[in-house]
């Protein structure tokens, strides 16, 4: 990625952080919300480009918030950063673990097996008391170094937040894809048997892959139980792993801002939809899919590269 | 002079099917050995085996003096043994370029996972070992065409490329010239011959055409039933009795399109 356009990523953000105190509060709740899952589509995206969707990207997801939820009520931390990091380690630790199976499977096996995994932590989360069951656990308002922001200062602090983990995200990610690791991902869904022969084992870029993107869902967990103030066992729940395949679509797997602006298109699309049908939003959400896959198959991202290709070619013509 | 490559005894069954025994081959540093049989007569197997594609049931093989019967592929490949594909195995939604850069990034950031994740795809290195593969192969032409919509002489030099992207001391071609026209065989083994000679690896392929085998073997292994039943110059092997009567005779057959003729007869 060229200096130049961490620049302007970094002009866009901070302009937008800028804008944060002319804003109404509740538009920059849903554009943290929606950064929450842009961060956890960022990860699927690494794995989506080997050809792998996780159908329970959830239970990454719900373990960074319920890391921050249960540090914040046994250990009493309460530094957002610090929660922060913790809900990505223990994320990432969780797909570490899990990994060693996961990373075996391959299409609807690797998507099911995941499904299947978020479903029994959805499943120990409403039956165990102490991890508040089907109530969840309400989450303290957190201090940034020291300082502890309050009423419409805390809404901007953690907008802020969200700004300075889009922007680690897109560089972190963007370097990952554009390694020697995160090229092979089209070359193990092209051909696993030509990977191995070449020396590196497909199994382990695949145990990376799913560690990475976990690290991301967990900072996007970690973001959301900030956000809301709250945690529960929906936050493992199989519908929200589908939210974030959804999103994947939505955005498509060629770019990452595609994935903040595809999640944050999503959060505007729902709001809007549950306003307009409150019973029946669902109906509008499908069918924006629908017609996703109707006519951007390869997502919001492919139009953004398609027009800078574009203009690339005009450049040199 | 101590082999390179020495495999003692080796032995493949799958249940009740024996499909290589007692195979017993000293390859020394630098030798082209070409390695002739009947379809079924453990060419491929005994390929498999020196790969790690395939676990031997018995035996040993040995490179460079270490035990390597039954590790992985990959760490084989690693140690410096390659090999390429009947059907040749690129990456198809690549560009040939992309492949050779894909097997040189493999092969510059140390075949390791975390390697891999810290070192740049595209890299003046890779973009440079990429471009000499191209040259070296005669394919530059082909450079930014699609993997998968290559002609099949080109797929199988992208292939063999691929292969040598690691500097392999041995390179293992499972019959490079399959589904090539007579015409063009010549031609391919040249370019691949000429390009692999330069870089002193010692090679072993599988062949179905014996004037190719005679251009350019060194050495030649006879295959019938599993096991080698000649092993000696080109025109030793060919000229054994048993060669002539088992896999030699059979190809002139085949070639008239009775596949089986030669074989039934022994039955």
């Amino acid at each position: 990625m060229t200096g130049s356009r961490i620049l302007l990523g970094a002009a866009i953000l901070g302009g937008l952080g800028a804008a944060a105190p002319f804003t109404p509060l509740w538009l920059i709740s849903l554009v943290t919300l929606a950064m929450s899952t842009g961060l956890v589509v960022c990860g699927l995206i690494i794995l989506w480009r080997a050809g792998l969707v996780p159908f329970g990207q959830a239970l990454f997801f719900a373990t960074g918030a319920y890391t921050v939820a249960l540090s914040g009520r046994w250990f009493g931390v309460n530094d957002a950063f610090l929660l922060i990091g913790l809900a990505v380690i223990m994320a990432a630790l969780v797909a570490l673990l899990v990994g060693f199976l996961l990373a075996q499977y391959r299409e609807i096996f690797f998507a099911m097996l995941s499904l299947a995994l978020s479903m029994i932590l959805y499943g120990v989360l409403v039956k165990s008391e102490t991890l508040g069951s089907t109530d969840g656990i309400n989450v303290a308002q957190a201090s940034f170094f020291g300082m502890k922001p309050r009423g419409p200062g805390y809404t901007f602090a953690l907008f802020w937040l969200a700004l300075g983990m889009v922007f680690s995200a897109w560089v972190g990610v963007s370097a990952y894809l554009g390694s020697v690791a995160g090229q092979l991902a089209g070359a193990i869904r092209d051909n696993e048997i030509r990977v191995e022969y070449l020396g590196i084992s497909v199994t382990r870029l695949v145990h990376l892959k799913l560690t990475i993107s976990a690290a991301l869902a967990g900072a996007g967990g970690a973001l959301a139980a900030l956000s809301i103030s709250h945690v529960d066992p929906q936050m493992a729940y199989w519908t929200t792993s589908g939210g974030f395949v959804f999103v994947t679509i939505l955005a498509g797997a060629a770019s990452v801002p595609a994935a903040f602006l595809g999640a944050l298109l999503f959060e505007v699309v729902r709001t809007i939809a549950v306003a307009l049908l409150p019973g029946g939003w669902q109906l509008i959400l499908g069918s924006v899919l629908l017609l996703t896959i109707l006519f951007v198959p390869e997502g919001l991202g492919s139009l953004m590269i398609r027009k800078r290709a574009n203009a690339a070619g005009k450049g040199t013509a | 002079m101590s082999a390179l490559l020495s495999v003692k005894g080796l032995e493949k069954s799958f249940g009740q099917v024996v499909a290589a025994r007692d195979i017993n081959v000293d390859v020394p540093q630098g030798q082209t050995v070409g390695i002739i049989g009947a379809n079924g007569a453990g060419k491929t197997t005994f390929v498999n085996m020196i790969t790690g594609h395939l676990t031997p049931s018995g035996g040993s093989i040995q490179f460079e003096g270490s035990d390597i019967t039954g590790l992985p592929s990959r760490k084989i490949m690693r140690l410096g043994i390659a090999r390429s594909f009947q059907v040749a195995q690129v990456f198809p939604s690549f560009s040939v370029f992309e492949n050779l850069c894909a097997a040189t990034a493999i092969a510059r950031s140390g075949s390791s996972v975390v390697g891999a994740a810290l070192s740049r795809f595209v890299s003046a290195g890779t973009s440079a070992d990429a471009e000499t593969a191209l040259d070296q192969f005669q394919i530059s032409r082909f450079r930014d065409a699609l993997a998968s919509t290559l002609p099949q002489g080109v797929r199988k030099l992208l292939d063999i490329a691929m292969a040598t992207a690691g500097n392999p001391r041995v390179l293992l071609l499972d019959e490079p010239t399959s589904g090539i026209s007579l015409e063009e065989k010549f031609g391919l083994m040249d370019v691949i011959m000429g390009a692999l000679k330069a870089r002193g690896t010692t090679i072993l392929f599988v062949e179905h055409d014996m004037e190719i085998v005679q251009r350019f073997a060194d050495r030649v292994l006879a295959f019938y039933d599993g096991t080698v039943i000649a092993d000696g110059s080109p025109a030793e092997a060919l000229g054994d009795e048993r060669v002539r009567e088992f896999i030699t005779g059979t190809l002139i057959r085949s070639r008239d399109g009775k596949l089986n003729a030669g074989r039934a007869s022994h039955a």
